[in-house]
C-alpha cells in the first residue's frame, strides 16, 4: 500500500495541508506528516512512495479538494514526478537539510534510518579537544550574520572552569551553557525555523555534541514566539529525545549529562543579538550588555556560555559524521561548507536552498529563483535581513559569502534574500529601516535610541521635498554616527538600508511626495 | 466580550502558577509574566505587584520588563486576533496594501474591528516566500488576501463557540 507524505511545516500549513491530509486520511490512505522539502512555492507538496523508505513522486500545490474529487495520478496537472530528481533539489548539496521534508520530524526511528546520531557518536568517541579541533578545522562560522569561528568560540568556552550563577556562593552547583539564538526576526529568513520544524533532533544532536566539547551541562533554546509551530514540534522532541537517553543522564551509555529547554521569546527583534538574548533569559528587559566580557568567559548568569545560531549548531553533527574535511573542502575563501539560503519575498520559486559558499546572488535568484512573482522587472535584493544593505540588478554577480558580500557593500547576515520588483518606492523602504530601529531600538545607546527617530523625521523631511540638499546631508551624517557609535548591529547596521537606497536609488527620493499620517 | 478561552483573573490561581517558577528559575520574572498572560490571556495591573513582591524585586523592575516586550498586555486580547506580516519580504507582495485594505474592511465592519482587535505590527512570520502572511487566532495564512482572512475569522469564531 502507498505511503503520502503532506508536510507538517508551519509553510505548508499555511497553504492548507492540514486539509490535505485530511482529506487523504479520509479516503483510508496512510500519511505521514514531514517536514517540508523547502520548494515553498509548491506547498503543499504532497508525495507518494511504495515504501516508507522507497523514492517518492510527488503533486504540488494540492488541495483537499483535489483529494475529494479522486487520488491524484500521473496524469494529474500538477504531477511533477520523482521528487528527488526535480532540478531546485538536486541542485542542492543537503548537509544541515539532509533529512528535512525526508522524515518524520519527530520520529526518533526514521532519525536514526537517515543518519542521526552518527555524529553524536563519533563525537563521544573522541575527546571534547578533539571536537573542538574538528569543528575548528571545518571553517565553521557563525551563521546568524557575525561569522565568528565557532571552533574558536568553543576552545574559548571549553578553557573556562564551570561557574556558579552569579551572586550565589563558590559552593554552588558549577555550570556551563549552550545557548541556541533561535530568535530569527530578520525578515526573508525561515531556515531556523524549518529547521526546528523538519529536523529538530539535528538541533538536539548538535546542541549535545557542543556540549561533550566544551563540558557543559545545560542547554537552551531562545525561540521566537512568533514561531508557535516551532516550539510545539522541538518541544515534542525534547521530551522524544529524553526518553530515548538522547538527552538526560549519561548519554548514549557515555559519561556526558545534558539537558536542553526552550525559553520562549515575547515579540522583541534586539532579543537576537547574543547579549540582548542573555537578558531575556535571565528574566529582565533585553538590553544589549557591553562586552566584554564576552558570552564564552561570562555569559549566561556569569557562566562560560557558547552562544550559537540554529544553523551554525546544526551544522556540527553532519560535520561529524561526515568528517571536517569534506565539510570544509565545500566552499570558497574564509566562507567554507554550506549556507541554507532562503529565497523570499517577490519571488516565483521562493523556499530553501543549501549549497556550498561561493554561488552567486544572480545564479540564486534567477536559476534557482525563477526571477520576480509579479513578472515585473526586479528593482532591488535586500541580502541579510533588515539590517542588510539593498542591492541593484547590476550587482548580482557577487559571490554569496561572508566577505566577498561585504566588499560588495552588503552583508550575507543568516542568509535571506528578499526581492523587489519594480513597483516599489526606495524611500518608502529607506523609511521603513528606519521606522523599524524606532520599534525594536533596545535603548540602551544614544545614537540608536535618539539616531532612529531623528532618522525617520530627516527622511520624511526629504520625502516632503524640504530643504532636500541639507536634510540629506544631515541624513548621512547621522547614519555614519549611528554606524561608528552604536553599541550593537541594531543601531550599527540600521544605516545600511538606509543609505544603500539613498546612493543606489536617489530618484525615489527626488520627487516630493505627500506625507500623511 | 467574553473570553470563553481565558479565565477570569484569579488571585489564587495566578499564586499558584508563579510558585514554582520562582523556586525553580534564576531569572523568574519574564517566566512569570509570559506565565500568567499564557492563562489569563493578558497581564493585568495586579499580577505586576504579585510577581515583583514573589520575586522579591521593584514593582518598576516589573513593569520595566512588561513594558519592553510587545507580546505582553494589560488588557484582555480580542475574541480573534488578526496580525499581518509588516516586514520587508510581505512588503515586496503587497503587505501595506493589504495592511490598508483590511484596516478599510475593519473600518467598515464595526463587529469584525471587535472581534479582531487592533492590527498590531508584528515583523515577520518566517513565511517569507508565500506572503503576504498572517496570523489568524495564532494560526499562520499564506498569500494573505482580505476574503480569505475574514473566511478564517470566521472559521475560528465559529470553532471558538463551539468549544
Amino acid at each position: 500500500m502507498s505511503i503520502w507524505f503532506v508536510p507538517r511545516d508551519a509553510a505548508a500549513r499555511s497553504m492548507g495541508a492540514d486539509a490535505v491530509a485530511s482529506a487523504l486520511a479520509a479516503r483510508g490512505e496512510k500519511v505521514i506528516r514531514n517536514g517540508s522539502r523547502g520548494m515553498l512555492w509548491m506547498e503543499p507538496l504532497v508525495e507518494r512512495a511504495d515504501d516508507r523508505h522507497g523514492p517518492r513522486v510527488g503533486w504540488s500545490n494540492v488541495t483537499a479538494g483535489q483529494i475529494d474529487a479522486g487520488i491524484p495520478d500521473e496524469q494529474s496537472d500538477n504531477f511533477i514526478g520523482a521528487v528527488e530528481e526535480v532540478e531546485y533539489l538536486a541542485k542542492q548539496n543537503r548537509w544541515i537539510y539532509e533529512r528535512v521534508g525526508i522524515t518524520d520530524p519527530v520520529d526518533p526511528e526514521d532519525y536514526l534510518a537517515h543518519g542521526g546520531l552518527t555524529g553524536l557518536k563519533n563525537a563521544l568517541a573522541m575527546s571534547g579537544s578533539d571536537v573542538v579541533q574538528a569543528v575548528t578545522d571545518s571553517g565553521l562560522r557563525g551563521r546568524g550574520g557575525a561569522g565568528f569561528p565557532a571552533g574558536i568560540k568553543w576552545r574559548t568556552v571549553a578553557d573556562q572552569p564551570p561557574a556558579p550563577h552569579a551572586g550565589e556562593s563558590q559552593n554552588a552547583p558549577a555550570h556551563k551553557y549552550i545557548c541556541v539564538n533561535a530568535d530569527e526576526g530578520d525578515s526573508g529568513t525561515f531556515a531556523d525555523r524549518m529547521l526546528m520544524e523538519g529536523d529538530p533532533f539535528c538541533l538536539l544532536e548538535g546542541m549535545t555534541i557542543a556540549a561533550h566539547a566544551v563540558s557543559a551541562d545545560r542547554g537552551l533554546v531562545y525561540l521566537r514566539s512568533e514561531y508557535p509551530d516551532a516550539i510545539a514540534t522541538l518541544q515534542s522532541a525534547i521530551w522524544i529525545a529524553r526518553e530515548q537517553g538522547w538527552l538526560g543522564d549519561n548519554i548514549l551509555g557515555s559519561d556526558l549529562c545534558f539537558d536542553v529547554e526552550i525559553r520562549v521569546g515575547a515579540g522583541s527583534y534586539v532579543c537576537g543579538e547574543e547579549t540582548a538574548m542573555l537578558e531575556s533569559l535571565e528574566g529582565r528587559r533585553g538590553m544589549v550588555r557591553a562586552k566584554p566580557p564576552l558570552p564564552a568567559i561570562k555569559g549566561l548568569f556569569g557562566t562560560p556560555t557558547v552562544i550559537n545560531n540554529v544553523l551554525t549548531i546544526a551544522s556540527v553533527p553532519s560535520i561529524l559524521a561526515r568528517g571536517a574535511e569534506a565539510y570544509a573542502a565545500l566552499g570558497q575563501n574564509r566562507s567554507l561548507g554550506t549556507q541554507v539560503f532562503q529565497l523570499a519575498g517577490n519571488i516565483a520559486r521562493g523556499g530553501i536552498v543549501e549549497t556550498a559558499f561561493g554561488i552567486s546572488a544572480k545564479e540564486l535568484i534567477e536559476d534557482f529563483g525563477g526571477g520576480t512573482r509579479s513578472g515585473r522587472p526586479l528593482r532591488a535584493v535586500q541580502i541579510g535581513g533588515p539590517l542588510g544593505a539593498y542591492l541593484t540588478p547590476e550587482k548580482l554577480d557577487v559571490a554569496m559569502e561572508y566577505e566577498a558580500l561585504i566588499a560588495a557593500g552588503g552583508m550575507i547576515g543568516h542568509g535571506g534574500v528578499v526581492l523587489f520588483d519594480d513597483s516599489v518606492n526606495m524611500a518608502e523602504q529607506a523609511r521603513f529601516a528606519m521606522d523599524f530601529c524606532v520599534e525594536e531600538s533596545c535603548g540602551k545607546c544614544t545614537p540608536c535610541r535618539i539616531g532612529a527617530v531623528r532618522g525617520l523625521e530627516t527622511i520624511d523631511k526629504i520625502r516632503a521635498g524640504k530643504d532636500v540638499e541639507a536634510n540629506t546631508e544631515l541624513l548621512r551624517d547621522l547614519c555614519d554616527l549611528m554606524t561608528q557609535g552604536s553599541l550593537c548591529a541594531m543601531g550599527g547596521l540600521t544605516p545600511n538600508p538606509v543609505l544603500s537606497a539613498l546612493n543606489e536609488f536617489p530618484e525615489d527620493f527626488a520627487s516630493p511626495v505627500i506625507v500623511t499620517g | 466580550m467574553s473570553h470563553a478561552r481565558y479565565p477570569e483573573w484569579h488571585a489564587e490561581s495566578a499564586e499558584a502558577l508563579i510558585a514554582p517558577i520562582v523556586a525553580n528559575e534564576p531569572g523568574p520574572v519574564l517566566l512569570c509574566l509570559q506565565a500568567v498572560q499564557a492563562h489569563f490571556g493578558y497581564v493585568p495591573g495586579d499580577a505586576v505587584a504579585m510577581i515583583a513582591e514573589a520575586c522579591n524585586v521593584t514593582r518598576a523592575d516589573v513593569h520595566g520588563v512588561f513594558t519592553f516586550y510587545g507580546d505582553l498586555r494589560d488588557t484582555a486580547p480580542p475574541a480573534v486576533p488578526v496580525r499581518l506580516c509588516a516586514a520587508e519580504a510581505c512588503q515586496a507582495v503587497g503587505g501595506r496594501e493589504l495592511k490598508a485594505e483590511w484596516a478599510k474592511a475593519c473600518g467598515d465592519d464595526a463587529d469584525l474591528a471587535a472581534l479582531t482587535g487592533v492590527d498590531e505590527p508584528i515583523f515577520c512570520l518566517g513565511n517569507c516566500a508565500l506572503g503576504p502572511a498572517a496570523l489568524v487566532d495564532g494560526e499562520l495564512m499564506g498569500c494573505a488576501d482580505v476574503a480569505r482572512l475574514k473566511a478564517a475569522v470566521t472559521q475560528a469564531q465559529s470553532v471558538g463557540e463551539g468549544a
